[in-house]
């Protein structure tokens, strides 16, 4: 297989299965100069030692098919092409790929489980997913990153025509964890998308969520929340790559950071394309600074190549806290310590609220007072 | 019984004094008006009083009761038994009012408040100011109109009970119908005779409602004038035109 070459804006270069068409990143790249290559034990370079150290349990339920596959499976792959080295790196060193189908039409009872457990920091593991939901179906996906790894894969989210796919995604890894990951949407005629995803553990985790359009009529929701303490990497990179008239797609990713060296990252790329007429999409992060020795890297970039969008816009706020916020609550006798919880937690807390299933937004919540109360 | 007792207060903000030497004292069972005009400093001395770290103390002391509430941070003069009903009340993204309020009352009365107890004077509350039962789910402030917004100021002073309440131009921007709500909110504070009011305000027609026993001029950053309820139906006659003239 040969270099993928798109007729690309300058926002995304290539893409390919061929992990020879990738340089090894050396952290000049635009791609890579925010990410602390030394700490990514070998991801990138591909000198690690396949260890194998990461489990994945699917739990489904009933009418829902989950089956692991061989790379020559024809649904691996097929929504998704590698867009940089570790994607590649990823690609071409999964054993099996984990391919979970929701059949036409259908609407299970109960969200599909997908739990990563990792075993330790010794070599590194490769993973690859295939969520099909095929046309007309309705699916929930949580899919939970826990304990200490060195992982890198891909997911690939199809979705059909009329299907509606909801995905929370869950990065609570150990503090020693590195994780890069790729999760990329396909979505079809009518098809609708929303992604949460809550990134609160590991030393480095680097997780770029993709949006591609097949058909008219599709409509993404990319919703994150994040937060980053002393010495953590936490790196977002969003692509909503509008190829389709009449699309929609809106992304609100919202990071708190408190601790030495505390560092996010997060790159918005939106790219409408000539024949994208009537697309629009509003993209934002915002960055709560909480103590001074923490950085938050914030980059929107919007790429318009028609003249005909019905809305396209970004925003990028990082700042401290507002201390008429903190004086509003203080002045009716709330202390300060809980007056600041209180506007955190509301500043995330909104994304928070999107998250349908009662069990994981609580659970959610849960883990950003634990951050909180540290 | 309880007294606020502000001495020689001198309050600057960035370098610029803006308060020079404040004396007033207010007790409980007593409604003080504080009128004057725009850029006078009447807000400063509220917010002053309550610690916004905007406003920089460069003399002075304010006593609750004999405590020296400078001394104190923002949260602990609230606990002390003041309150300030904000001009303008700060919107505060995902921070529910029902949360943001039995914090509050947590906070105010050193226990959290039965849950049913809580629901019940809540609702009380809100039927008492015509405030939608909806309000409660709502974010504090966010999208509030003018009006409810200072309705549910006074909410806040109603459930909180504070034995002082300094009320900054709570009037300004009110339809007739919000103020006589928010009036009968602030009378109804006042019954028991145990609290005291400092009622900050550029027009008299709030005191057609709420009817001060003190009315204190305000000007240059100082009282300039002292009466009872007739020096209001004098401002009202004449303006400012007097005292801005006076001080300038």
């Amino acid at each position: 297989m040969g270099l993928n070459e798109k007729p690309l804006s300058t926002l995304h270069e290539k893409a390919s299965y061929d992990l020879a068409d990738f340089e090894v990143p050396t952290g000049r790249e635009e791609a890579w100069r925010f990410t602390p290559l030394s700490r990514l034990k070998g991801l990138h370079n591909g000198k690690a030692q396949v260890s194998g150290q990461v489990i994945t349990q699917a739990f489904t339920p009933a009418g829902v098919s989950a089956e692991w596959v061989g790379r020559d499976d024809a649904r691996v792959g097929k929504a998704y092409v590698p867009a940089d080295r570790i994607s590649a790196q990823a690609y071409n060193g999964f054993e099996k790929a984990l391919v979970v189908t929701v059949p036409k039409e259908a609407v299970p009872d109960g969200h599909i489980g997908i739990e990563l457990r990792g075993g330790g920091t010794d070599g590194v593991t490769y993973g690859h997913i295939v969520i099909n939901v095929e046309p007309m179906a309705e699916a929930v996906v949580v899919i939970e990153h826990q304990g200490s790894a060195v992982y890198a894969d891909n997911v690939e989210f199809v979705v059909g025509d009329g299907a509606t796919l909801k995905v929370v995604s869950l990065q609570e890894w150990d503090d020693d964890a590195v994780h890069v990951s790729h999760h990329h949407a396909q979505l079809g005629k009518d098809a609708t998308f929303r992604s949460f995803v809550a990134t609160l553990g590991g030393d480095l985790v680097r997780l770029s969520p993709s949006v591609s359009y097949t058909a008219p009529g599709g409509d993404a929701d990319l919703a994150g929340v994040y937060f980053v303490d002393a010495g953590q990497h936490l790196e977002h990179r969003l692509l909503v790559d509008h190829s389709q008239p009449h699309c929609r797609s809106n992304v609100d990713y919202r990071g708190a950071l408190q601790g030495q060296d505390a560092h996010a990252v997060w790159i918005g790329d939106v790219i409408i394309r000539v024949e994208a007429e009537g697309t629009d999409t509003y993209e934002l992060n915002r960055n709560l600074i909480l103590t001074d020795g923490a950085r938050a890297d914030s980059v929107p970039n919007l790429e318009i190549l028609t003249g005909e969008v019905a809305g396209a816009g970004h925003a990028s706020a990082s700042g401290r806290l507002d201390d008429e916020h903190i004086f509003y609550l203080q002045a009716r006798g709330i202390p300060f310590d809980e007056a600041r919880r209180l506007v955190i937690r509301g500043f995330l807390g909104q994304l928070i609220e999107r998250i349908e299933i009662e069990e994981i937004r609580e659970r959610v919540l849960g883990a950003v007072e634990a951050e909180l109360a540290r | 019984m309880s007294t606020l007792e502000i001495r020689d207060l001198q309050v600057a903000v960035e370098d610029k004094e803006i308060l020079r030497g404040v004396n007033l004292t207010v007790k409980s069972g007593e409604t003080h008006a504080i009128m004057g005009p725009n850029g006078s400093g009447k807000s400063t001395l509220a917010y002053a009083v309550a610690g916004h770290p905007k406003y920089t103390i460069t003399g002075g002391q304010v006593l609750l009761d004999g405590v020296d509430l400078l001394e104190l941070s923002v949260d602990e003069r609230a606990r002390a038994g003041l309150f300030l009903a904000m001009q303008y009340p700060v919107e505060v993204p995902g921070v529910s009012v029902s949360n943001f309020l039995r914090s509050a009352v947590t906070s105010v009365r050193g226990e959290a408040p039965k849950l049913r107890e809580f629901a019940k004077d809540l609702k009380a509350g809100m039927d008492a100011l015509s405030i939608d039962a909806s309000f409660a789910q709502r974010n504090l402030n966010e999208g509030f109109s003018g009006g409810e917004k200072k309705r549910h100021e006074i909410l806040q002073l109603e459930l909180l009970k504070p034995k002082i309440a300094v009320l900054d131009e709570t009037d300004s921007g009110l339809d007739v119908d919000a103020l006589r709500v928010v009036s009968e909110g602030i009378n109804r504070f006042r019954a028991s005779g145990e609290t005291g009011v400092l009622l900050i305000t550029h027009y008299t027609r709030i005191l057609r409602y709420v009817k001060p026993d003190h009315v204190h001029v305000f000007a240059g950053g100082r009282i300039v004038e002292e009466g009872g309820p007739e020096l209001a139906d004098k401002l009202e006659a004449e303006g400012y035109e007097q005292y801005t003239k006076a001080s300038a």
